[in-house]
């Protein structure tokens, strides 16, 4: 009977699952885009609703209205117009990125629109507003706030209105038809335009539906407190099958159930049981992942009518004459040479610091290159994975002692183990499947293992020194600075040749074409876990190099899941295939966040040092904010994955051969055509046409 | 029977109450061009996914090389000795002719691994590049080895999969439907080039064909299928004036 009673406290917390869970369906369903922006969406409409509602003091039914159901479709229009609508028929991958290009800029352009402060007590949608206020019934064991009745019965709603919808109506076949293939539905006459435009508009709704439901259960108003809310709705996503509504109700009722008696009947003063029921999400998440049956089979929504199109132009590989190879070399080396004489004569403390944090996060980088590049496979955990060579590191080097640079070894090894461990299982899943399950990775690792102080040493970081190396005592930055510039350049050659061996041969082959792959009898699975162990390894190894830069292996400064997202996003924009994208994002990571800082504050002191400037001058300059700059940067962050559709080798990759071979021909067209041989004469070595 | 270097007996498989293949048994001798000709839906390739270990049936065995291959995925009857190419054609993406030569002749050979990568760089050598060289002149691909290979027309490509597949070194090479979105020269060049192959390596070919003269000029057995069963099997020409197969597959009427 006790446990009767915990199981009907959880309903509540399961409907708001459902309900997260049900709209990433229907997005999916109607769109076939995996749309992780739901959360960015969501936290719109909920600030619309705080500004109308608590700011402005309208009444229950305007605010809603507006916010939901004016606010919340008009952006669900403008993604599929000026985004969705050219990603119709692109790959999953491209389609995860740009939903996570989409998290990270939209809830920063909104806090430039509405103005970062922080916003307490979000308000529910219902007329009271506290829980001791209403409560029903009266006298009963079970205690139902007004936030709580709102969201069941919403939830009630939307599931039995989409069930009908999709049973029984015409829209919803039609919905339906146009996300198998598009230009089927319109050879039998419908209007897919149309159609995809109503489904983003209705999804778009259940998104600011929930973010207004949702937001009174935190304290403030916060995008991310969203996001993860809504990975832990993704547990009754895959339990539906990520198409099957009244499924996916169900599994987010079981899932509030679940938690609400395990919370019930789990002593609570372990620390292992404390982080595993907030974490029960996404351990739910991860298990249903690797063992729910069907979902393996279940193959990509791929447009029957796709062999009709015309295949996309083959890529121009011009064969590159050698002064190309040499001349870039030589350019490279240059600027090289130049950035490290600037570094060591110009900068400061302040920018150097950032700059040698910039080159240790393109290490990190070069992690994602392996698994993301080369092994196809959107792995959202390798900051998680870089935590844990920090953590090793340090770990290792308080215990024993050893030298630091021991410890590096160590954090790298017992990364890569990690990884090998978590790449067996997860290796076999595919593109959406496969991100998810490393993202619930992500999660289970930051609420139950970044707690224990086996792991990350406790609330207090375990400081890390700088060690000396020969003659060198690194804790000058300038030595520091050449010892890293060594690590990234040995890092980045072993990944070259990787890539350019039998290992990324293999990876490549298996990305391209799995049965051919097979056919011509590589292990794919095997290859596979290869590259995400080696990734892995590098990861740990950023990560250890991460912690000897700040002195400390701390997991909130350095390794929030969230900031691991955005270097996904910054690397696969500018080029997952690419060390110079790996190094150009890593640096732009840190440094274009601090200029932009500098920028937005010249304005104001310009008006602090010219008192005299006339009072509308002085008003507009002191309208820029210096904290617009991190807004602007993850915006630009942001905006540069959505591109990735559209450059899949990154924007670094495309602009390099742009140029490259405008030079080319240029340079021909000098010589007429005393040299016109024609390409690829005879057997050459056969290395791609890639840049390094 | 003992001479059969690819053996499979009884081999059954349903689709949710559909029958797809019925006890099919069929040998492929050592050396030895076959081939499976049907109607659309008759079945071949849910036989040709059974044998190559895309699928597995719901009965029966396949035996390859004198071992039971049953329990055995792709990627480990390739290295058996089952080469294969595809009737949608499967290239890989980005790379050059010779590129898809040398995978799948490192995936043969197992040089080059991380280590070997890491240290040396596992730049070609002059016996892979000589291996490579013999197959790209054996097919008449020379002068295309170094474009990359999506950009070839599809009967160039189709060549591109054969001369992979050979580069695996097969005892038996599965060809399923390599005439199929050619024109007539195009199915002539292919004709010839298998021929070739047929006349230097050796290898036993099972080939699945639509296209009758072609099957006519290359193989020396038939086996034919027709709603998941063998209806006939033996010589080519005898096959081919069979009543039972001219009705089924060839549409006669009397």
């Amino acid at each position: 009977m006790q446990l009767l009673e915990y199981a009907i406290r959880g309903v509540p917390t399961g409907c708001v699952f459902a309900l997260l869970a049900v709209g990433l369906v229907l997005t999916y369903k109607t769109s076939g885009v995996f749309n992780l922006a739901f959360a960015g969406q969501a936290y719109v409409s909920a600030i619309v609703y705080y500004e109308l509602r608590k700011e402005l003091e309208w009444p229950l039914v305007a605010a809603g209205v507006v916010s939901i159901l004016i606010v919340a479709p008009l952006i669900g229009l403008l993604l599929e117009r000026v985004l969705f609508r050219y990603l119709r028929s692109a790959g999953s991958m491209a389609k995860l990125v740009t939903s996570l290009g989409l998290l990270i800029a939209i809830p920063e352009i909104a806090k430039l629109v509405f103005g970062s402060e922080t916003r307490k007590n979000p308000p529910p949608l219902w007329w009271v507003r506290r829980t001791d206020e209403w409560l029903w019934p009266e006298g009963a064991t079970f205690v139902l706030d007004a936030g709580q009745i709102a969201t069941m019965a919403s939830t009630l709603i939307v599931v039995v209105g989409l069930v009908v919808l999709f049973r029984f109506t015409n829209l919803g076949l039609r919905m339906r038809a146009v996300v198998e293939s598009p230009r089927l539905a319109e050879l039998s006459g419908v209007d897919s335009e149309r159609v995809s435009m109503a489904a983003w508009m209705l999804s778009s709704v259940l998104a600011g539906l929930a973010g207004v439901l949702v937001a009174p259960l935190f304290a403030s108003l916060n995008p991310f407190d969203l996001f993860t809310l809504l990975v832990a709705a993704l547990a009754a996503t895959v339990f539906g099958g990520l198409t099957s509504i009244p499924l996916t109700f169900l599994g987010g009722i079981l899932l509030g159930v679940l938690q609400a008696v395990l919370a019930g009947t789990l002593p609570t003063d372990s620390v292992l049981t404390n982080g595993l029921r907030p974490s029960l999400p996404f351990v739910v998440l991860f298990l249903l992942l690797l063992f729910r049956p069907g979902l393996r089979s279940t193959r990509e929504l791929a447009d029957p009518l796709a062999t009709v199109d015309a295949p996309p132009p083959p890529p121009v590989v011009r064969a590159r004459p050698p002064w190309v190879a040499t001349g870039a070399r030589a350019f490279g080396t240059v600027a090289a040479l130049i950035a490290f004489l600037v570094s060591w004569f110009v900068l400061d403390q302040y920018w150097l610091g950032l700059a040698i944090s910039g080159l240790i996060l393109s290490v990190t980088m070069m992690s994602l290159i392996v698994v993301v590049g080369m092994g196809g496979m959107l792995s959202l955990c390798q900051a998680a994975l870089a935590a844990i060579g920090a953590f090793a590191l340090a770990q290792v080097v308080q215990a024993t002692g050893v030298p630091v640079v021991v410890g590096l070894v160590a954090g790298v090894l017992i990364a890569a183990a990690v990884g090998a461990l978590l790449a067996v299982p997860v290796v076999r899943l595919d593109g959406v499947y496969l991100a998810l399950a490393t993202l619930a990775f992500a999660l289970m690792f930051q609420s139950i293992f970044v707690p224990l102080s086996w792991v990350s040493g406790g609330a207090v970081p375990i400081s890390v020194p700088r060690p000396v190396v020969g003659p060198l005592d690194l804790s000058d930055d300038r030595y520091f600075l050449v010892f890293v510039i060594v690590c990234a350049t040995a890092t980045a050659l072993v990944v070259i040749r990787l890539r350019e061996g039998t290992t990324g041969r293999f990876l490549q082959a298996l990305q391209t074409s799995d049965v051919a792959a097979a056919s011509i009898g590589i292990n794919g699975p095997r290859a596979r876990v290869v590259a995400f162990t080696i990734a892995a390894g590098i990861a740990g190894f950023g990560g250890g190099l991460t912690a000897i830069d700040l002195g400390q292996a701390s997991y909130e400064a350095s390794f929030p899941y969230l900031i691991g997202l955005v270097w996904v996003a910054l690397l696969v924009s500018a080029g997952a295939r690419s060390i110079q994208a790996a190094v150009m994002s890593g640096l732009f990571f840190f440094l274009f966040p601090a200029l932009l800082d500098k920028l937005f504050a010249l304005p104001g002191n310009w008006v602090e040092s010219n008192p005299d400037a006339p009072s509308w001058v002085a008003s507009i300059a002191n309208a820029v904010q210096p904290t617009w700059a991190q807004s602007v940067a993850f915006i630009l962050f942001g905006i540069g994955a959505i591109t990735y559709a559209k450059h899949p080798e990154g924007s670094i990759e495309a602009q390099t051969t742009a140029s490259i071979n405008a030079l080319v021909r240029r340079v021909e067209a000098r010589n007429g055509d005393r040299e016109q041989a024609p390409v690829g004469a005879g057997v050459g070595p056969g290395a791609g046409g890639s840049t390094p | 029977m003992s001479d059969a270097l690819l053996s499979a007996s009884g081999v059954t498989k349903r689709y949710a109450g559909i029958v797809a293949l019925q006890a099919v048994s069929l040998e492929v001798r050592a050396g030895e061009f076959a081939a499976v000709i049907g109607p659309n839906g008759a079945g071949k390739s849910t036989l040709f996914d059974c044998l190559t270990g895309v699928q597995r049936p719901d009965r029966g065995q396949v035996v390859f090389d004198g071992r039971p291959v049953d329990s055995l995925k792709p990627a480990a009857r390739a290295r058996a000795g089952m080469a294969r190419t595809f009737q949608r054609i499967e290239l890989f993406g980005g790379m050059t002719v010779l590129d898809h030569l040398l995978v799948a002749d490192r995936a043969r050979t197992r040089r080059g691994g991380l280590l070997a990568d890491v240290l040396t760089g596992s730049h070609p050598s002059p016996e892979e590049l000589a291996r490579c060289a013999a197959v790209l002149e054996l097919l008449g691909l020379e002068q295309w080895a170094d474009r990359p290979a999506e950009s070839l027309t599809l009967g160039k490509g189709r060549l591109v999969e054969l001369a992979r597949a050979l580069m695996c070194e097969p005892k038996l090479l599965f060809l399923d439907e390599p005439s199929s979105g050619l024109d007539r020269h195009e199915t002539d060049e292919m004709g010839n080039a298998l021929q070739r192959v047929q006349h230097e390596r050796g290898i036993a070919v099972l080939l699945i064909e639509h296209d009758v003269p072609l099957v006519e000029r290359l193989a020396e057995r038939i086996s034919v299928l027709d709603y998941g069963e063998l209806i006939a099997s033996g010589p080519t020409e005898e096959v081919l004036s069979d009543q039972k197969v001219r009705i089924a597959y060839l549409g006669a009427t009397t």
